[in-house]
């Protein structure tokens, strides 16, 4: 019973959700099913903040290696959710002046927003920059022209990445817009970096992402119908009947 | 020397990126683009509309991409307030609500004539909502199914920009910028492509090969990485030269002396990485 209801309810929302594409009737089914999709998706931060502290929690209780840093998380987790709920330092909304929470809680200067400000932002901009320095430290030690196919790959970003700079005008841009060999409809100027980039973009990446694209389109259909039909159980867990 | 080379500590190549993303930042220096076909395709659609028509602008990314998605959508925003157009402002992600924030901030500080104090008739923050994909086909299909009320609380029927709008087909444009899941490919899979709305994005790097694929037909237009923005911003400055007196709006192409120095240096590790393998190659320690 624990299964065949969820299947159920899959099978008839996933049917229905087919169905707005063809059947004028079922969009407006379509859109409560989305609702009642996107209240329960709110759940889920619900449910990923329960998972986040028995997870942390059971590292701190084992003492397991690093156990530190899941104290960290769980002090920062409840400081963040304390001052978001409780509105710490901000100031009444002024159409409600005599309601104490009635202001926004990221108001500029408020301590959630500060959290935001100065914590939140600068270190994720912070990881988010350290990609710099290991792509740059794996560019020199593994971006080796080991054979032909690395080879062509290591030209081809070499193009990228000096025409996606001003270093393709400095490099190409004197290149003249002259046609080679009389009227043969190719100038000198279409192999300057900037344009040869976006020629390899929006010909060769096109082409690659678009089979890929297909590719993918093609599995998730497979993949839903197997679903929707209850072949495919895994999404349920385990497939012992509980 | 290269025996040198080959045990170089990779602490010193940290360094030289340091160096080279930090000198030219603090430096400013600039350098002119000239707008690609792409580009001038994602200005048009916004220029060509006319002023004060209704756009949509879904701000879809976090502060670990905002050095690279701000720029753009600082431009989407200052480009919008010059054609004076409404802006319904939404995101798909938690912290997007603060990048809202930012672009509320330009249309308050820039342009207050058209904007201060003009919310809810001029522009309007829906802030977020949860559901990723969910969100999105509901509301080019019934917008006040996900969204009853706007940031504030306030009923979406008490705001004069939202009271008749019943979803976001009725809106001339769509501007998304976006960093990844939930973005750009979901607005056009589930917004624009379904229902035919003009839809421009800007993306960072990594994602602007996956967009490709739908330009020119689901998708009038993308800026691609930062690149993408400095070339938008350039071509807003080239039809209003009055921006070119305001530093704030040429955030991308201060960017892109970094990006070019940068690029330069990887570029130059990757050849001296292979002239180090060729040398050792020929010393026989690679088989």
């Amino acid at each position: 019973m624990k299964r065949t209801v969820p299947l159920f309810i899959s099978a008839i929302t996933g049917f229905v959700l087919i169905g707005t594409a063809f059947i004028p009737k079922f969009v407006d089914w379509g859109n409560d099913a989305m609702a009642w999709f996107n209240l329960l998706a709110a759940f889920a931060f619900i449910l990923g903040g329960g998972n986040l502290l028995k997870m942390q929690l059971q590292k701190i209780s084992a003492q397991q290696p690093g156990w530190g840093y899941a104290a960290v998380t769980l002090i920062a987790f409840f400081v963040t959710l304390f001052v978001g709920l409780v509105k710490v330092g901000v100031h009444p909304n002024v159409k409600f002046p005599e309601f104490a929470w009635s202001g926004d809680y990221l108001q500029e200067d408020g301590a959630f927003w500060w959290l935001f400000e100065y914590i939140f932002t600068p270190l994720s901009a912070t990881m988010f920059a350290l990609l710099a320095f290991y792509i740059s430290s794996a560019a020199f030690r593994a971006f080796r022209a080991k054979n032909t196919e690395a080879t062509i790959l290591l030209i081809i970003a070499v193009i990228i990445l000096l025409g996606r700079t001003y270093a393709s005008v400095w490099l190409t841009g004197w290149l003249p817009d002259e046609f080679i060999l009389g009227d043969s409809g190719i100038k000198y100027s279409d192999f300057n970096l900037q344009n040869l980039s976006e020629v390899i973009m929006e010909n060769f990446t096109t082409a690659g992402m678009r089979a890929i694209k297909i590719g993918i389109a093609l599995g998730v259909a497979s993949t839903s119908l197997k679903v929707l039909l209850g072949v495919d159980r895994s999404y349920l867990g385990s497939d012992q009947e509980v | 020397m290269l025996d040198f080379l080959q045990h170089l500590d990779r602490r010193w190549i940290f360094l030289l990126m340091f160096i080279a993303v930090a000198v030219p930042l603090i430096m400013g220096t600039t350098f002119p683009e000239v707008p690609s076909d792409q580009v001038m395709a994602v200005f048009e659609a916004v220029d060509n509309l006319p002023d004060g028509s209704n756009v949509v602008m879904a701000l879809d990314y976090d502060p670990a991409s905002q050095g690279e998605l701000q720029p753009m959508a600082s431009a989407f925003t200052r480009h919008c307030a010059i054609k004076k157009h409404n802006i319904y402002f939404m995101t798909l992600w938690p912290q997007g609500i603060s990048m809202i924030q930012n672009s509320i901030g330009i249309l308050q500080d820039e342009y207050p004539e058209t904007y201060k104090g003009k919310y809810g008739t001029k522009y309007v923050n829906l802030g977020f909502r949860a559901g990723n994909e969910g969100v999105i086909k509901l509301v080019v299909e019934d917008l006040k199914k996900s969204y009853s009320t706007d940031i504030h609380g306030t009923n979406l029927d008490n705001i004069p920009l939202t009271k008749n709008l019943k979803n976001i087909q009725q809106v001339d444009l769509l501007c998304n910028v976006s960093a990844g899941y939930p973005g750009s490919q979901e607005w056009v899979l589930y917004g624009s492509s379904p229902f035919d709305i003009p839809t421009v994005v800007g993306c960072t790097g990594v994602q602007a090969p996956i967009m490709l694929p739908y330009i020119p037909d689901q998708l009038t237009g993308m800026l691609a990485a930062i690149k993408g923005a400095a070339e938008y911003e350039q071509a807003i400055i080239n039809a209003y030269p009055e921006l070119e007196s305001n530093p704030n709006a040429k955030e991308g192409l201060v960017r892109m002396g970094p990006q070019l120095v940068a690029h330069l240096l990887l570029i130059s590790l990757i050849l001296l990485g292979n002239v180090i393998y060729i040398w050792e190659r020929k010393q026989g320690l690679h088989q």
